[in-house]
């Protein structure tokens, strides 16, 4: 008779999860779209118009993605009021760290203090963050875990051709962390996921890194480093009306209506796909819609918590509020969840 | 289903209108959506997307880039629908 496998770990009171805290890093350093312009040919009126920036934040040299993961996190932890050996699992979603291993989440968490976590890092590009915040959820209700930092981080200065005009505008720098812990309450709806793996080409890195292998990139001028390509069309198209359906899914799987959210923060993707997903969506006016964008450009999996933080801070919504989170990018992937804001 | 390319132009003319707020009366068959009606890229998705809907047709991303006069695009609708 095989053995009886069990699970002899004490149960714990709180059989829900919900986000405890937030806390976002912004790079200093504030690009307009006059300075852009430097660069590409194109206007502010252009950039305004076509993506709804206004400014945006990129990271200097010195300023490592993983530097600002662990600015993101300090900041979490410390509203959150825990101390960060009481983190079970660091889980860091993002595209533009630079190493393939050792991972950026075991590096955040000796930066934190807490050497001994379960860590690892997600690629699900701008739907990282969301990835991670059901990842979470399930790891604490599933008594894996009981406190678990989520974080978003991108350098995507370091991987587009900012001398691109089609791109060297949208994308930016930033980071955002939350702290998700246990409750007795639901503070996390059913993460609804999936991908459009047949769409693997609209978002890409133009080469793989074996193109450089052969030989020195400064002697050989025939290798490139390999940017991250998009084609705008497409994933406008996707993301819109293939993404509202998703959200619509979220809301019903939480059982939560349009009307009665708090907030709805879209993936900071381009303010023309918001404008276009609210109207896909027939969001009732009276609900606030993130548009981070303006002041931060896109910055991919940590657009949606540096959204969060924003508009916490800011005060259009309360602690407490119910809002509506949806990701969607390179894959394509989307996830998207009903939260409780914290 | 069969659309005539009057109704298809009539329908896209007042799409145009409703996306990119520009009068339907100067929707023409001669005119290039970018250079002469300044339809931007994206609000071509929209069009495109609402152009689907009104006429039960697909236009495909890699055809989108091939319409670029209203002409071509209403010929490309007469045509997929029938």
């Amino acid at each position: 008779m095989p053995a009886v496998i069990k699970d002899l770990r004490p149960e714990r009171d709180e059989k829900f999860a919900r986000i405890i805290s937030v806390g976002g890093y912004r790079p200093p350093r504030i690009v307009t779209n006059a300075e852009v312009c430097e660069r590409i040919d194109s206007t502010d009126e252009w950039i305004k118009e076509r993506s709804g920036i206004e400014s945006r934040r990129w990271a200097g040299p010195t300023e490592s993605v993983v530097d600002m993961a662990v600015a993101a996190a300090e900041k979490a932890i410390s509203k959150a009021k825990i101390t960060s050996d009481q983190i079970s699992a660091v889980i860091v979603a993002t595209i533009t760290y630079p190493y393939q291993t050792p991972s950026a989440a075991t590096d955040v968490a000796l930066r934190i203090g807490n050497p001994k976590a379960a860590a690892f890092d997600i690629s699900a590009a701008c739907a990282g963050f969301c990835y991670g915040v059901g990842l979470a959820n399930d790891l604490i209700r599933g008594g894996t875990a009981e406190y678990v930092l989520v974080i978003g981080v991108e350098k995507l200065t370091d991987f587009i051709d900012l001398d691109d005009r089609s791109i060297g505008f949208l994308f930016a720098d930033g980071a955002g962390a939350v702290l998700i812990g246990p409750s007795s309450t639901r503070g996390i709806g059913p993460t609804v996921w999936g991908s459009d793996a047949t769409a693997r080409e609209a978002i890409n890195q133009k080469s793989s890194w074996l193109a450089l292998k052969p030989g020195d990139v400064h002697e050989n001028p025939d290798l490139h480093w390999p940017e991250i390509q998009m084609q705008g069309q497409a994933v406008f198209r996707w993301a819109v009306w293939q993404m509202a359906p998703i959200a619509t899914k979220a809301l019903e799987a939480a059982g939560v209506a349009a009307a009665d959210l708090d907030a709805f923060i879209p993936h900071q993707a381009n303010a023309r796909i918001i404008d276009a997903m609210v109207k896909a969506l027939a969001l009732p006016s009276h609900v606030p819609v993130s548009k981070d964008i303006k002041n931060s450009g896109n910055t991919s999996a940590a657009s949606i918590p540096l959204a969060m933080e924003a508009m916490l801070e800011s005060g259009e919504v309360a602690s407490g509020g119910t809002a509506l989170l949806i990701g969607f990018g390179a894959g394509l992937v989307y996830a998207a969840q009903v939260v409780q804001l914290p | 289903m069969a659309h005539s390319a009057e109704e298809v132009l009539a329908g896209l003319a007042g799409i145009v209108e409703e996306v990119a707020g520009i009068p339907a009366s100067s929707v023409l068959m001669d005119k290039s959506f970018t250079d002469d009606l300044d339809v931007d890229s994206l609000s071509m998705v929209e069009v495109v997307v609402a152009a689907e809907e009104k006429f039960g047709v697909k236009i495909p991303d890699d055809e989108v880039k091939n319409l670029v006069t209203v002409g071509d695009a209403v010929n490309y609708i007469v045509k997929a629908g029938l």
